[in-house]
């Protein structure tokens, strides 16, 4: 298991969030922190949470934009499609030819997209009281921290949790053996749309931010149900 | 809209009964969804717990259960369930467990009340109830076709030309010619059609004429032109009442092979129905092809006639005819095709040494023959018979017709019950031992063979042979409770299945099948079922829709079930003969077997519940007449 996640478990992310509340400068984050986050002891099955998916322009947060954003908020029993929102925002830098077929997002559509400083309130007060759930947490967390530096000069924190860090503990913990070595057996894949095949799962067209908050919603609905009890404290799963 | 939940929107589309909703209605209904997801084994809907959502299937598997722990239905992608709850006081009525893991899109309560209200097509879909299911789908299909919804008055377009019987040849020339009528309508002796008439008395009309009768009983027999018409008319009258529908009318013509129909009133007479005035409902009718069957020289023409028995079937059904319909037309062809082939054989061999009746066993005596069929026949002699002076002769007559039918497409019967067998060709007092037999000394293994042989008619020659025997069945079935068990445990044999999964016939221990054979596990049962009944309330009815008339005039079945045999009977026979009309179009030879891929949502939908409704007309068959079902009787 890689050390951060187990310093981030350690963590103690509603007293980090009160520090943040009283020391961030942005109104919009002081009352996004102000909301708070459910304590490392809370049963996942009691934790408000919201499957967060961006689109961008690249892999890179210090030189890639984010294009879309898709949250949608559920508990462990449900998913709540009426409260789904999703944004096409402006990037910073033009969005490369291959990018815009790879989203489905036209050019004149970016175009006439709001800067994300618009749209940022509405995002917050989202995510606000919930736990984000990602798959892959390197992109989402890391775009939003810088895409906020680069507007208000300071970024974000929150927990995550990374249904694709869940699915690696499972089918990544150990180094292949030399009898899989051998047999050159490729590792199961923990890319979204693998993991959930693996739980009976249908197939959702990628890169779309929406669907794809969905599909992450759906799929921590499902790892909960095969691999953790509904009293599982909040600080095994986050980071 | 501002969310766009396209993944939900696209998929619930996909699917009855969203397929028929506007695209608004669509996208609205997508953003309100909520998401489920069930690991396989967990429980989805517990008895009595509230609901307040309908159940949409969107990966993964699902069974549902009745309150008492039967599978009540295995369901799939797609399929929904929970609406039962819904409409009756939000309560869980039938359980249900994901049995794969399962994702589940949810449609809140506000929405389905909303669609149901506003959208028939939606409320119908879900009208789930036994009955109202079937009965939506019969009633559509009866909805389709002016022949089933058509009276017979809308028929008549003037008053019935009438004389008295005692009118000369010339005279009834004279007159119809005048009127430009091809049927005349004879009285009684000082009566009037418009006189008023009780059950009991002399009845108005004495017999009818028709151009035919004045070509083939006068002309042709050199009658002299004065002789009185009611020396040749038809007395034995077929009639019609104004209140039935004009498909009836049909049936009619096609059972006795006329060409007029008169028409009653409140027993008083208000015109005629020709042949011409039904075949308008009809482009290629079927009177037709039996009226030009009779008109066939040697076999070999009616073997080229045969072949648009096929064109025929897919016609009917592709104009919406109903089994009953499509069943008798298919049985008075192949009874035509059965009495010119007879025609013909004394043509050949001489008129016979005595009095015969040929009769038809199984589907054609039932009205119920389809496309896929063989033969089933037998010979009712006069008691006068003498094997070594006269069997020579039937023998011969019984091969003649056989192996016409054969030409003709009816394929010699496996189990042998064609008069060519020497046990089938017997005077009417055996067949009448035959049947005391079987009634009076039932065994499990003789009824299974001779259960054919209560489904009777006499289709030529002295057709009071059948009768006779009909009403010895009648009279010695239902006083013979030993006789009823056996036949009911036979009736129990064939089973219907539970219903469809996925692409497979679903059986009630849940296994899987890739086909079903409609006959066997459909329609035969049903038959076989009514079949007990009817011998039982003493019916010498032998359609099976008639003998369910029959059996509910004497209250044996709890109210409504009548209906509901019915219903079940109509879905079942038309799906089967729609898809052997497909086969038929596509070039293939068509079957009774069904691949549950080429049934659509709707058919399984309501096949599942006429297979219920056989199966509670089972549980009920076997309670009744203390049937074992399953193993054999000792």
């Amino acid at each position: 298991m890689p050390a951060s996640s187990a310093a981030a478990r350690a963590l103690d992310w509603p007293t980090r969030f009160e520090t943040l509340a009283a020391t961030a400068k942005s109104p919009a984050l002081q009352r996004y922190y102000a909301g708070g986050t459910p304590s490392g002891d809370t049963p996942i099955s009691d934790v408000p949470m919201v499957a967060m998916d961006f689109e961008t322009t690249g892999l890179d947060p210090d030189i890639h934009s984010i294009v879309s954003i898709g949250v949608v908020p559920f508990n462990t029993q449900r998913i709540y499609c009426r409260n789904a929102r999703h944004w096409v925002v402006r990037p910073v830098l033009p969005l490369h030819r291959e990018s815009v077929t790879f989203h489905g997002i036209t050019h004149s559509e970016v175009r006439a997209a709001p800067d994300l400083r618009e749209i940022l309130d509405d995002l917050l007060d989202a995510l606000a009281g919930r736990i984000v759930v990602v798959h892959y947490r390197s992109i989402e967390r890391a775009f939003l921290d810088a895409a906020l530096r680069w507007r208000l000069e300071e970024g974000i924190e929150f927990p995550v949790i990374d249904t694709m860090e869940l699915e690696a503990r499972w089918h990544r913990q150990k180094p292949p053996s030399l009898w899989d070595r051998l047999r050159r057996r490729k590792p199961e894949s923990i890319r979204l749309a693998d993991s959930r095949t693996r739980y009976g799962l249908p197939y959702y067209a990628p890169h779309h931010a929406l669907t794809d908050a969905l599909a992450t919603a759906e799929l921590l609905m499902a790892q909960l149900q095969h691999r953790f009890s509904p009293d599982t404290p909040l600080r095994e799963l986050w980071q | 809209m501002e969310v766009e939940q396209i993944e939900i929107r696209d998929h619930i589309k996909r699917f009855a009964p969203f397929d028929n909703l506007p695209d608004e209605t669509i996208d609205r209904l997508a953003t309100q969804v909520e998401v489920a997801y069930y690991r396989a084994g967990s429980t989805i809907l517990t008895y009595g717990e509230s609901i307040g959502d309908l159940y949409f299937i969107r990966s993964g598997a699902v069974e549902v259960y009745r309150r008492n722990g039967d599978l009540y239905n295995r369901l799939s992608e797609g399929d929904l369930f929970g609406q039962l709850g819904l409409m009756m006081n939000k309560k869980v009525r039938y359980p249900a467990t994901a049995i794969e893991d399962t994702l589940i899109y949810l449609i809140p309560d506000a929405i389905f009340q909303e669609l149901w209200e506003a959208g028939e097509h939606f409320a119908d879909f879900f009208d789930i109830e036994d009955q109202g299911l079937l009965r939506a789908a019969v009633s559509r299909q009866e909805k389709a076709n002016p022949l089933m919804t058509s009276r017979v008055r809308k028929l008549i377009t003037r008053s019935p030309v009438t004389a008295e019987a005692s009118i000369s040849i010339i005279e009834a020339a004279r007159l119809m010619t005048e009127e430009g009528v091809s049927a005349l309508v004879l009285m009684n002796p000082g009566m009037q059609v418009d006189q008023e008439w009780r059950p009991g008395e002399t009845p108005l009309v004495a017999g009818i004429i028709t151009d035919r009768d004045l070509r083939t009983r006068a002309v042709a027999e050199g009658l002299d032109y004065s002789t009185p018409v009611s020396e040749f008319m038809s007395t034995d009258l077929v009639y019609i009442r104004s209140d039935q529908f004009v498909f009836e009318a049909m049936l009619s013509m096609l059972k006795h092979n006329v060409h007029h129909l008169p028409v009653l009133h409140r027993n008083k007479p208000i015109g005629v129905v020709a042949l011409s005035d039904l075949v308008k409902y009809e482009s290629q009718s079927s009177l037709y092809l039996v009226s030009n069957i009779h008109h066939q020289v040697d076999v070999r023409g009616l073997k080229r006639l045969s072949r648009d028995t096929a064109a025929t079937f897919v016609r009917m059904v592709n104009e919406d005819a109903n089994s009953h319909m499509i069943g008798s037309a298919m049985a008075g062809i192949g009874r035509a095709i059965s009495q010119r082939l007879l025609e013909l054989a004394e043509e050949k061999l001489g008129p016979p040494p005595i009095p015969y009746c040929f009769m038809a066993l199984g589907s054609m005596a039932r009205d119920e023959q389809l496309i896929v069929t063989d033969q089933d026949n037998a010979l009712v002699l006069d008691d006068s018979f003498v094997p070594e002076e006269h069997d020579e002769y039937f023998k011969a007559l019984a091969k003649f017709v056989s192996d016409g039918l054969a030409e003709c497409g009816y394929a010699y019967c496996s189990g042998d019950i064609m008069a060519t067998n020497q046990a089938w060709r017997q005077p009417l007092r055996v067949w009448k031992e035959y049947f005391t037999d079987w009634i009076e000394k039932p065994d499990a293994k003789s009824l299974l063979n001779s259960a054919i042989f209560f489904d009777l008619d006499g289709i030529a020659g002295e057709t009071q042979f059948a009768e006779d025997l009909k009403a010895l069945i009648a009279t010695k079935a239902q006083r013979a409770p030993r006789f009823l068990a056996y036949l009911a445990h036979a009736a129990l044999n064939r089973k219907p299945p539970l219903g469809f999964f996925r692409d497979f016939v679903m059986e009630n221990d849940g296994k899987h099948n890739n086909s079903i054979n409609l006959k066997r596990r459909g329609t035969a049962p049903l038959s076989d079922l009514v079949r007990v009944h009817a011998l039982a309330c003493g019916s010498r009815a032998q359609n099976t829709f008639n003998r369910i008339n029959a059996i509910e005039e004497t209250q044996l079945l709890a109210e409504g079930v009548a209906n509901n045999l019915r219903d079940a009977l109509e879905l079942i026979a038309i799906v089967r003969i729609r898809h052997q009309a497909l086969d038929i179009e596509a070039g293939r030879e068509p079957d009774n077997n069904i691949e549950p891929e080429n049934l659509t949502r709707f058919e399984r939908r309501n096949l599942k519940e006429a297979f219920q409704v056989i199966s509670n007309a089972q549980k009920f068959l076997r309670h009744r007449y203390h049937a074992s079902g399953g193993g054999s009787i000792n």
